[in-house]
């Protein structure tokens, strides 16, 4: 296993004239809790969005567990190439049958069959499945992660405007949590197979280990929208466990939040890292937690670090303290 | 805070103003040199008499086009304000058409062409006159009990109104002249027609042309010269900020639907004059071929709009040109299918709101 | 846990309600089948009663029940793709065609050719599913309105291609002469003068899409659908293939109309364009909108209720005033306004009951909740708007 869950190098994102994130190096060790900080704007949320697979960079790459799972496109013009070939082959079969002179039907199949061909590779080419994904590296075609691949490769996230269903039942959000881990199809659904009936039992049941977990038993009927603003961020939390992640992303877990509410979600972060084992990257506002919890403290300003340390060391950083309060007075 | 690009510096309005005139002349005059060149291999037209009738058809194009683009126009504002596809909008177009045919045949009882210049003038004058305001006024009254409460409603629910809107409109001309062709008196004389060659140019379809960029124009100074028209740029951008600037949303947004109605029944109007017939789904039909038009000019966008539909008004006749005019319509869905897939925010852009 | 028992955990006994509703939701097949034998029962013994026996013979009701549940499967189909998945289709109406010519093809002197009929119910709704993915798959990263648009363009072209491709499909006049479905085990003759086979075996079709319909909205796939309906973004951000999962929803709507397809070209034997242009999405979309978007068995109630509008009631008060001679309303002919009333219908339905007549409570919740708060739920794009989806 690698030390390091997460690897970026020179990562920047660029919107038209706007540079939000600027050639940024980010490291997170394994099983540590990492807090990400910096004054509004300063490319934290990007950076995030970056690492989840929601925006592709400008420049620089993301290896996640191992593997380079985010960074520009490279050599995409093949897969143009890749979708047109098994129609133009067919097609060209076809037309050479029609020269030839050949039964109407069998020139109606052939043209069916280009149409199919085409079709077929085109769907594929847009949705991405494991299997086309593997291909694509084999040839040497690059193409960043979707935030569905991430969440297969073991990422989980929770945003900072809570996203959770609203009309779904804590339980049918933690559920959904689980799409990536269950195994049934359309077809098992359809069929009401054992396979299908079993797996959703099953389900259910870490369903209310994991609302257990974050402090939500008894809650799987209530509908996400009006269970209280404190469990809410449990549930997203839930939910993105539910996923099974090796790296969970908190963007500002805290927020909004009384000091009590506060500390009971800091000894839950705790907990995570603890009995879980996982590796937790934090953005944060609130300094208490920062300092409380994090093994490492990395500061974003104008969309590149300044500093990066113990939450001591980062502290003291007079630069720390300029992008928050300004320079002293000359 | 974050790196903002530094903005460059805006070209001479007098300057932007001739550039657009050269690439619409270019634009034009590269359509005739294509489709007589294509009436020679696909109709097989000599070349010597294929000229004038490219001639002819290219300025068909542009009376087409213009319909359209008025009609395009209504579409992208309302969009570009409140992010609705105004589904009606093609059959507001088609209740002006009727209204015209009203007043030209009912109130001013002249069934047919009209030579006398100033009865004429008159004629026209008055047709905008009473359609504009009237087909306006009911826009506005559709949008304020229909659409408004239905505001901050998921999405779905203000489309399918409109949809619901468009039948309503629909069935009630459905009724009301039954459904076939309804004869619309053309009193522009169809005969005024300056020879070229063997074949003659239209003066109706440059009145047509003319009528339409006029209003354009007109439009154009309004959204961005006075205060009410920044006030709906303003809103079509951040309808929020504006508030809290004072500008009122719910006038602002009426406003905006008192244009688009206008500019559809000049088009209506015209229509009239132009094809010598109404019917109860005209709007659905040319509707959707100028939101196609709106689309591929950039949503939101006045001036994406306008380009839109004289491209998409040339790709029609280029196809009736050439004798394929019965798939003019899948043509059209084909261009909508591609932009929307390739290029979704349109030729100049998505926007909400004109920049100038 | 189920609403019975949190009853009981708060110490109090479950009321009748609540078994039944624990009951239905446990055992769902045996509900849908038990229903449906119910409802049948009743479709064949009312009509041999008053009033309904005065208004048409019991044949004529076979049929109108045939031809509607047509229409149900339909509302049912384009359920899956509007009210569960959250895609607004307004070109649903291509895959009932599809169905439908590919029925023709097999099955006519024009092709000579007279396949099975079950068999065909099959290759119609897959012939139909191939052309569901084709057509879903370039609206993917569309959002919503545009979506509609080019749905509904799709909708347009397909009969246009019909009518224009005159040699291959006889364009206006539309194939004729369609065979009909050869007698099938208990299920009599089909023919026009004997709708009753037609009917039975509607009702078996019905019965089966319902059970797997049901199916599929409990399972992950459902769960899945709800989830992009609700929050795109999020779905995404949860794992979900959301490009898988949105043609899984077009390919099975499209399939339900493709059955539908075939089983209409089988009894009306005839298909032409003018059976499949906008005005079916619209009486299909209507007909989910009024019966509750995302509650399977409300669409299909709220399906049945228009059809049976459009072709009873309708034409009873034409013949009513006929009788009575009223001076105006005498000489309305009141089928012709169908579309009217459907239009009006359904702007009163949007602006005061958007959940339809027999909501999902889901979409109750859903729906109300906009307007109270003042914004949309959930759906608010942090990431700018545009026509496609930030979701890449």
């Amino acid at each position: 296993m690698p030390e390091e869950v997460l690897r970026a190098e020179a990562v920047t994102k660029r919107f038209g004239g706007l540079v939000a994130v600027s050639n940024v190096d980010f490291t997170i060790p394994r099983q540590a809790i990492v807090s990400l900080i910096g004054p509004n704007g300063a490319g934290k949320t990007t950076f995030f969005n970056i690492i989840a697979g929601i925006y592709d960079p400008t420049a620089g790459r993301i290896e996640f567990r191992g593997e380079t799972k985010i960074a520009r496109a490279r050599r995409a013009w093949i897969e143009p190439v890749l979708w047109l070939t098994p129609a133009a082959i067919l097609g060209a079969i076809t037309s050479l049958f029609a020269s030839a002179g050949v039964p109407e039907a069998v020139l109606i199949l052939g043209v069916f069959a280009t149409v199919l061909a085409l079709l077929i590779v085109l769907v594929t080419g847009v949705a991405r499945p494991p299997w086309y994904q593997r291909m694509l590296v084999r040839i040497g075609v690059f193409r960043s992660a979707r935030p569905n691949d991430m969440v297969v490769s073991g990422l989980g996230r929770t945003f900072q405007n809570i996203r959770l269903f609203p009309n779904m039942t804590a339980m049918e959000n933690v559920l959904v949590g689980m799409h990536s881990r269950l195994k049934a199809s359309w077809l098992d659904a359809l069929l009401s197979t054992r396979t299908d009936r079993a797996e959703e039992v099953t389900a259910r049941v870490r369903g209310q280990e994991l609302l257990a977990l974050v402090g939500l038993k008894g809650t799987d009927d209530q509908l996400a929208k009006n269970l209280p603003y404190g469990d809410q961020r449990r549930l997203e939390i839930a939910r993105a466990l539910a996923s099974d992640p090796v790296l969970l992303l908190l963007d500002e877990p805290t927020a909004g939040m009384n000091p009590n509410e506060t500390q009971q979600l800091t000894a839950l972060i705790g907990r995570l890292r603890h009995d879980l084992g996982l590796t937790i990257l934090l953005i944060e506002h609130d300094m208490r937690v920062v300092m409380g919890i994090s093994d490492r403290v990395t500061v974003l300003d104008h969309g590149e670090k300044i500093a990066e340390g113990t939450p001591d060391e980062v502290r003291r950083d007079p630069k720390v303290i300029e992008a928050y309060l300004g320079a002293p007075p000359v | 805070m974050t790196v903002v690009a530094t903005p460059t510096a805006r070209p001479n309005a007098l300057v932007k103003g001739l550039r657009i005139i050269g690439l619409a002349l270019a634009a034009v005059a590269a359509y005739l040199v294509v489709l007589w060149i294509a009436l020679y291999f696909v109709s097989g037209i000599p070349l010597e008499s294929g000229l004038p009738v490219a001639l002819q058809q290219t300025v068909n194009a542009l009376s087409i086009g213009a319909i359209y683009a008025l009609i395009a126009l209504g579409y992208t504002m309302v969009y570009g304000i409140i992010e609705l596809i105004n589904f009606a909008h093609g059959d507001i177009f088609m209740l002006g058409a009727f209204l015209s045919v009203v007043f030209l045949g009912g109130i001013m009882g002249q069934p047919s062409s009209v030579t006398n210049v100033p009865l004429l003038l008159l004629l026209l004058i008055g047709a905008l006159a009473f359609t504009m305001p009237i087909v306006a006024l009911i826009n506005v009254g559709i949008e304020r009990t229909v659409y408004r409460p239905l505001r901050n409603a998921p999405k779905l629910a203000p489309l399918i109104t409109a949809i619901g809107v468009s039948f309503i409109l629909q069935n009630v001309a459905l009724t009301v002249a039954g459904s076939g062709d309804r004869a619309a008196p053309q009193v522009f004389p169809l005969a005024w027609q300056i020879p070229f060659g063997g074949a003659s140019i239209s003066v109706l379809s440059i009145f047509i042309f003319t009528l339409a960029v006029t209003l354009m124009l007109l439009l154009q100074t309004f959204i961005n010269r006075t205060r009410l028209g920044r006030a709906m740029r303003a809103t079509a951008q951040d309808r929020e900020a504006a508030a809290l600037m004072g500008v009122d949303a719910n006038q602002t947004i009426a406003l905006t639907f008192l244009l688009g109605g206008m500019l559809a029944a000049a088009a209506g109007v015209v229509w009239g004059l132009r094809f010598g017939f109404v019917r109860f789904d005209l709007g659905f039909n040319s509707g959707l071929k100028a939101f196609t038009a709106a689309v591929l000019g950039g949503i939101g966008n006045i001036t994406g709009a306008a380009l839109g539909g004289f491209i998409i008004g040339f790709i029609e006749n280029f196809a009736s040109s050439l004798g394929y005019s019965r798939w003019s319509e899948f043509l059209v869905f084909m261009i909508l299918t591609f932009v929307l897939i390739f290029k979704p925010t349109g030729i100049m852009g998505q926007q909400s709101g004109d920049r100038a | 846990m189920t609403a019975a028992a949190q009853r009981m955990a708060r110490g109090s006994s479950p009321s009748p309600r609540e078994r039944i509703r624990d009951f239905a939701e446990n055992h769902r097949s045996v509900t849908i089948i038990v229903s449906m034998v119910i409802v049948a029962a009743l479709m064949i013994i009312l009509p041999k009663f008053p009033p309904l026996n005065a208004i048409q013979r019991e044949q004529s009701w076979f049929d109108a029940f045939a031809n509607a549940g047509v229409f149900i499967l339909l509302a049912m189909g384009l359920n899956v793709v509007v009210g569960l998945a959250g895609l607004l289709d307004l070109g649903y109406a291509a895959f009932f065609a599809i169905g439908a010519y590919t029925y023709a093809y097999s099955n006519s002197p024009y092709s000579g050719t007279d396949l099975p009929f079950l068999p065909m119910l099959v290759v119609g709704a897959a012939v139909a599913a191939v052309f569901g993915i084709a057509l879903g798959a370039p609206t993917l990263r569309l959002r919503g309105d545009y979506l509609a648009i080019m749905t509904l363009g799709f909708g347009e072209i397909v009969p246009i291609v019909f009518l224009n491709l005159e040699p291959w499909t006889e364009g206006t006049n539309g194939i004729g002469g369609i065979f009909r479905p050869e007698p099938l085990p208990l299920i009599g003759p089909f023919s026009a003068l004997t709708p009753f086979a037609y009917f039975i075996l509607m009702l078996g079709i019905v019965t089966i899409a319902m059970i797997l319909l049901y199916r599929l909205q409990d399972s992950r796939v459902g769960r899945a659908w709800n989830a992009i309906r609700e929050d795109e973004l999020a779905a995404a951000a949860n794992g979900i293939n959301t490009v898988i999962t949105k043609l899984l929803a077009f390919a099975l709507g499209a399939t339900t109309a493709g059955l539908a397809g075939v089983f209409s070209a089988s009894k009306l034997t005839i298909v032409s364009p003018d059976q499949f242009y906008f005005t079916v999405s619209f009486t299909v979309l209507a007909m989910v909108i009024l019966g509750g978007m995302g509650n399977i068995w409300g669409v299909a109630a709220g399906a049945l209720i228009v059809y049976l509008i459009q072709s009873v009631v309708l034409k009873q008060l034409n013949s009513i005033f006929e009788i009575i001679n009223l001076p105006v309303i005498s000489e309305i002919n009141f089928t012709d306004y169908q579309f009217l009333l459907y239009g009006v219908a359904l702007v009163l339905m949007m602006l005061f009951r958007p959940e339809g007549l027999f909501p999902s409570q889901r979409r109750r919740r859903e729906l109300h909740v906009a307007e109270d708060l003042g914004g949309e739920p959930g759906s608010a794009d942090e990431f700018g708007a545009s026509a496609y989806e930030d979701v890449p």
